[in-house]
């Protein structure tokens, strides 16, 4: 199928591009004072944490727009964009611990990012669990696009409590409201590597998306053959 | 007084309803014979409004105040008793029980018994108490005569004649041409979610029917 | 009153005096309390960590716990004979439905509080009358919250294959705001703060009981429906 195809076209040039943008961390991008190379990891880690909360997001958005459209590809769409920030959620609590022991000089620090991204990935995993208990397809969009929307409005309500406690985390230091206090080529990788990021998620998403489609015409084919 | 129009519903693949049109007037009790699976009970919940069809409409005069269900499964609740099920979902429809509703069933002295406590038989007869509470004016069966013995299921198809002298309307679909062709004044034969076969008993008995009924769908399922 | 509130009252009274018949299910819930406060005693050394200091968290622990148990059967009830279908079809809002089961499962996790509270005081030797008054109100608010995104999530997990393993899963990342919220104003409470301290944590509190609330009522009909 072609957008199978498509998608893994996207994902194999990102993921190029991705080791582009690390030879260029490793080898063009200045190293960081305090940090040292620890500090490298940041480019795959914060791209990957804004994804893994967009996805949430578009998840909730496609959830509205479901209940009141009932269009499978809506639903199809967003069991894929959780999947996928699932992973990227994944590679967050991966690389977080990894770049935490040099600097913080411990795996786990209960810092309120993490914290945070633990509990979406937790939000994921019952979401992807909710899907794989309901045989019935409409039942499952319909239940799945409920709970995809609680999760959307539940991101703020987590942000706010962990934030609550004292944070470890460094400050944000791309976007914030003043001017970024990254280095000009520091910054220049991040926004590439955050650029491969966004193509990553979309190549993924497009290749996930494919898979469900041609796996209902399966099922669908399947009760035919069944009810004959 | 009940109305539907092009009724087209899927689940995923499988066609339930498609393209099924009838009306039903006062007085009428329209019998749905067809085998399992042929879209019988999503015809009822589509006309209960419990189903939005994909395509078409259904109609009920009075809306869901004016519709009583039977179904195969009681909607009781198993540790109330007799009276206290049928006050509650009274009380849904802002209604008393009527006061010979037990009697008419020879559920009198079970009144005060907890429904977990009943036979599989005096519990049908519990759920066709419920379905009457308020009084409908449309009544939407679901192979009633499940679990009745035969006396039970002659005064169950007395309160039906009734029903229908008092110029109200019931749709009742079984897959048993025997125990419901003696209430029908139109039969309909169902087959992969359409109508094969829609018109006014007219007389017929239930070996007219069943021999209808096997030529229409087919001998095998019969 | 007006109809739909009617309505969900008498979905709730039918709750409770389905409940009041079997008992199974609030006894086992408040003797799940006991035990649980009474292990976590014996859990903790005396001599390294202050009653006080541990005290919070057990106590909302152990009301989450209790409450899930809760959440558990409130829709089960309605699938046994299809008797969710009866209340489908008859003439009251899904609203009401749901502000109904509500109510029900408040009741009932109310009263479970009701008990833990007294045994919490006793067991872990902390003053809580002086601070009744607050410290109800950060339950309460708590409580609501929970319990409001716990029913309409039971109404979908019954309907699944391990209904009672999934409602636990899929409810505790939204328990964390509340829990973190009720843990934090207990803990300041208890310690004899001033209320100024905890207002951050009380509104954030009623903000999430406001907005799950309503959306509780709004995502019910797409649970029910086909």
């Amino acid at each position: 199928m072609r957008m199978l195809r498509v998608g893994r076209w996207i994902t194999a040039i990102a993921l190029v591009l991705l080791a582009g943008v690390y030879v260029r961390a490793l080898v063009y991008t200045p190293v960081e004072q305090s940090q040292g190379l620890a500090q490298k990891i940041f480019y795959l880690h914060v791209p990957a944490a804004i994804w893994a909360e967009t996805a949430m997001l578009l998840v909730g958005v496609a959830s509205i727009v479901y209940l009141f459209l009932k269009d499978p590809r809506l639903d199809r769409f967003a069991a894929a964009s959780a999947e996928v920030g699932t992973i990227f959620a994944a590679i967050v609590l991966t690389t977080g611990p990894i770049w935490g022991k040099p600097i913080w000089g411990t795996w786990w620090s209960w810092d309120a990012r993490l914290t945070f991204t633990l509990f979406l990935f937790l939000l994921y995993v019952g979401y992807l669990l909710l899907r794989g208990a309901i045989a019935d397809p409409a039942a499952r969009a319909r239940f799945a696009a409920v709970l995809g929307i609680c999760g959307m409005c539940l991101v703020p309500f987590i942000h706010f409590s962990v934030y609550m406690f004292r944070t470890l985390h460094p400050m944000p230091i791309v976007l914030k409201p003043s001017a970024p206090s990254l280095p000009g080529s520091m910054l220049l990788t991040w926004l590439l590597s955050l650029g491969v990021f966004t193509l990553l998620y979309v190549g993924f998403v497009v290749q996930r998306y494919a898979l469900s489609y041609l796996n209902e015409q399966l099922e669908a084919a399947g009760g035919e053959l069944g009810h004959a | 007084m009940l109305l539907a129009e092009g009724l087209r519903h899927s689940f995923g693949s499988v066609r339930a309803l498609d393209d099924v049109s009838f009306t039903v007037q006062p007085g009428q009790t329209l019998a749905v014979f067809g085998p399992n699976g042929a879209g019988k009970t999503t015809l009822l919940k589509v006309l209960a409004g419990l189903i939005q069809p994909q395509h078409g409409r259904a109609h009920v005069e009075g809306g869901r105040r004016a519709i009583g269900w039977i179904g195969h499964q009681p909607q009781l609740y198993a540790q109330l008793t007799v009276g206290e099920n049928l006050r509650f979902w009274a009380s849904l429809y802002d209604a008393q029980p009527p006061v010979d509703l037990l009697s008419r069933l020879g559920l009198e002295e079970h009144a005060n018994r907890p429904v977990r406590a009943l036979s599989r038989g005096l519990v049908q007869r519990v759920a066709i108490a419920r379905a009457l509470v308020h009084d409908p004016r449309v009544l939407l069966l679901d192979e009633p005569f499940t679990g009745l013995d035969r006396t039970a299921a002659e005064s169950f198809g007395r309160l039906l004649g009734q029903h229908a002298a008092a110029g109200r309307a019931a749709v009742l679909v079984t897959h048993n041409v025997e125990e419901g062709t003696g209430l029908a004044t139109d039969v309909a034969f169902m087959r992969a979610g359409r109508f094969v076969h829609l018109a006014p008993r007219s007389g017929r008995d239930a070996t007219d029917i069943a021999a209808a009924y096997r030529r229409a769908i087919g001998g095998a399922v019969a | 009153m007006p109809d739909w509130l009617r309505h969900a009252w008498r979905v709730t009274r039918k709750d409770l005096v389905v409940e009041f018949r079997s008992r199974t299910a609030i006894l086992s819930a408040a003797t799940f309390v006991v035990l649980v406060l009474v292990v976590f005693n014996f859990g903790r050394d005396p001599t390294a960590v202050s009653a006080v200091d541990l005290a919070p968290s057990i106590l909302w622990v152990t009301f989450t716990f209790a409450a899930i148990l809760a959440l558990n059967r409130a829709f089960q009830l309605e699938l046994e004979n299809q008797a969710l279908d009866g209340l489908l079809l008859a003439p009251i809002g899904r609203g009401s439905i749901y502000l109904g089961k509500l109510l029900a499962n408040l009741i009932f996790v109310a009263a479970i509080e009701l008990l833990g509270v007294p045994l919490f005081a006793v067991f872990f030797n902390v003053p809580v009358l002086p601070y009744a008054a607050p410290l109800a109100a950060v339950i309460a608010l708590a409580t609501v919250g929970f319990v409001a995104v716990g029913t309409l999530f039971s109404a979908m997990t019954v309907r699944t294959r391990f209904a009672e393993l999934l409602l636990p899963v899929l409810l505790l990342p939204f328990m964390i705001p509340p829990l973190i919220g009720a843990v934090l104003a207990t803990s300041r409470l208890l310690a004899g703060r001033p209320l100024s301290e905890i207002t951050g944590w009380l509104n954030m509190l009623a903000a999430y009981d406001i907005v799950f609330v309503a959306l509780a009522l709004l995502l019910f009909p797409a649970t029910v429906n086909e």
